[in-house]
């Protein structure tokens, strides 16, 4: 039998790429701490209610449930760590002005998604509570592109869009439940056809608007176009000046900017600005943001909330292999001058492995490129 | 390199001339070349040769940034992680369900009839029956559905008709129309991105010749 087989979508990581998964998962919580992001530790579960409500049939889908033995509830293992971070926000905290937080940890999901096609991502982000404005949109789109840096891509495109327009689409013209979530599906893969057959029966502006958007993408021109094509109401008006002004922000971070006005990614959740980063070579985005100013809501504490996340575990297949860091070889021994030796080397950040008895053959296992030899009277490091 | 995937036949036939808008003339004809990566004149711009079914496959990985593909084959992958930007109005016909000629469809409906279906597109089917609030089972086949009702595996078939010709011969009559079928230009939601400056024209190409 292959006990040992693993789910499907779900896979160990080995050493060389755990080493470097912690190490970048370090190196982001670090930047995220350096610009005030707290860092929070939500619950692997909780209650479906708390874990789901408001964010849209999607994560209902993707959430694993279990029942609670105790209560007799159910409960969801977190598909997504942005809700638990807001439900801290709005609950734990209280606080009534900017909070700023962070989290890395690993979620699961019924279905592989990303990246990485796994069904169990790891995901770090950072999230800001408590300011509307386009100031904190900025500030999170730059720590997701400087995060991103940090893990060593280059080349980033980040696109924008804002659920906004769609809905104010939607609301000013008074569409049906159902219209609105067909026209969102054909959207969202560019279906041009398959709008126009939806807004047929509708007034020729809107059904000229909702067409034209599956073309709104490409370069800050494109804006300018939308600004002719679509219905001049304050909402379109307000995001499209947004998103003008908030990639002009990021020129000196050295990455493309493009938009895609039918991009709807989280239109059930996000209320405003949405972004996503993608780089050559990545067949899906690195990493997704947005705002979602209503999550909070149903907690009982409406709060302005903008944030990013990625997945740490796609994120790594984006950048070349990973390189196991060398060793130094100790031999066995209880010379008080070779444990100094290698408690020093220990400090200044070198593994030092000292060998254990029988396994002398086995040695080439252990990585080493280097050992400590005695010469001089005292031990040195040398070349193997 | 753009890399585009489409499949033998009818679709690439009906694609060449599209292509050639587009400025793209493939190197060989994929029906006598045995390769699977066709070059073209564009130095930047290659053809993959892949079954119909697994287009969209190639093209949501990214080892595609774009293809073609029919909608049957589209709404039985389910779009995901794809752009589906361009109706390219070529390889119509109409997926429908059929029936033995002696087989009272409407009658068996009111009834409430628990039907059997054999079909290749069973996503497709079952949405449509659910749709019309009918039970049915389905059976998935690979190839000659029309078989199946004549040979009391199934009581009906959901699949793709343009001339009619094989369900008149194997006495077999359409009595529903499940959805119009065309073939889409379909494209990487990453790629279409990324790679804005090189695709535009192309789908701008293809967008204009179609209008003509």
């Amino acid at each position: 039998m292959d006990n040992w087989l693993l789910p499907e979508y779900i896979e160990d990581v080995l050493p060389t790429e755990a080493a470097r998964i912690e190490q970048l998962r370090r190196r982001l919580l670090d930047l995220f701490r350096s610009h005030g992001y707290q860092y929070v530790i939500p619950p692997m579960l909780e209650y479906l209610e708390s874990l789901i409500t408001g964010t849209g049939h999607d994560l209902d889908i993707a959430t694993f449930k279990v029942v609670d033995q105790l209560t007799g509830r159910l409960m969801g293992v977190r598909a997504d760590m942005t809700p638990q971070t807001a439900r801290i926000d709005a609950h734990m905290l209280n606080n009534q002005g900017v909070t700023r937080l962070c989290y890395a940890g690993s979620v699961l999901r019924t279905k592989a998604d990303g990246l990485a096609q796994t069904r169990e991502p790891l995901q770090v982000g950072a999230e800001l509570y408590g300011h509307a404005g386009v100031e904190s949109d900025i500030e999170i789109q730059r720590l997701m592109i400087k995060a991103l840096q940090a893990t060593g891509i280059k080349d980033l495109h980040i696109d924008f869009s804002h659920v906004g327009i769609f809905g104010s689409l939607v609301k000013e013209n008074k569409l049906s439940d159902a219209l609105e979530q067909a026209l969102y599906a054909a959207l969202q893969s560019k279906d041009k056809s398959a709008v126009s057959q939806l807004a047929k029966g509708l007034d020729k502006a809107i059904h000229n608007a909702l067409i034209s958007l599956t073309d709104l993408n490409g370069d800050v021109s494109i804006i300018d176009q939308a600004e002719k094509i679509l219905p001049a109401t304050p909402v379109i008006q307000q995001a499209l000046q947004d998103i003008r002004q908030v990639s002009n922000q990021l020129a000196d971070l050295g990455v493309k900017v493009g938009f895609d006005l039918s991009e709807l990614r989280g239109y059930h959740y996000h209320s405003g600005m949405v972004f996503a980063a993608y780089a050559h070579g990545c067949s899906g985005p690195l990493a997704l943001g947005g705002r979602y100013d209503e999550v909070g809501s149903v907690f009982g504490r409406a709060r302005c909330a903008s944030g990013f996340s990625l997945d740490l575990r796609g994120v790594v297949l984006a950048l070349p292999p990973a390189v196991l860091p060398k060793a130094i070889f100790a031999p066995l021994g209880n010379d008080l001058d070779l444990i100094a030796k290698i408690e020093a080397l220990r400090h200044d950040g070198e593994i030092v492995i000292q060998e254990l008895s029988g396994h002398e053959e086995h040695r080439g296992e252990l990585n080493c490129d280097r050992k400590l030899e005695h010469y001089n009277s005292g031990w040195h490091v040398v070349k193997i | 390199m753009i890399t585009i995937a489409l499949s033998k036949g009818r679709i690439f036939e009906e694609t060449t001339p599209l292509l050639a808008a587009a400025g793209i003339i493939p190197a060989e004809d994929p029906e006598s070349s045995r390769k699977l990566i066709l070059a073209t004149n564009r130095y930047d711009v290659r053809l993959i040769i892949v079954r119909a079914t697994d287009v969209p496959t190639y093209v949501q990985y990214g080892a595609a940034d774009l293809g073609i593909a029919g909608k049957d084959v589209l709404d039985e992958h389910g779009g995901e992680g794809l752009y589906q930007p361009l109706d390219l109005q070529i390889a119509k016909c109409k997926m429908m369900v059929a029936v033995r000629e002696d087989f009272d469809y409407l009658g068996a409906i009111r009834r409430g009839a628990r039907l059997k279906v054999v079909t290749k597109y069973v996503k497709t089917a079952r949405e449509h029956f659910a749709a019309k609030g009918m039970h049915v089972d389905l059976i998935k086949l690979y190839g000659s559905m029309e078989l199946g009702p004549l040979v009391g595996l199934a009581d009906a078939i959901v699949d793709l008709v343009s001339t009619g010709a094989t369900l008149r011969a194997n006495h077999l009559t359409a009595v529903e129309e499940v959805g119009d079928i065309s073939s889409r230009l379909v494209a990487n939601q990453a790629s279409f991105k990324l790679n804005r400056t090189q695709l535009q024209p192309i789908l701008h190409a293809f967008s204009t010749a179609i209008t003509k």
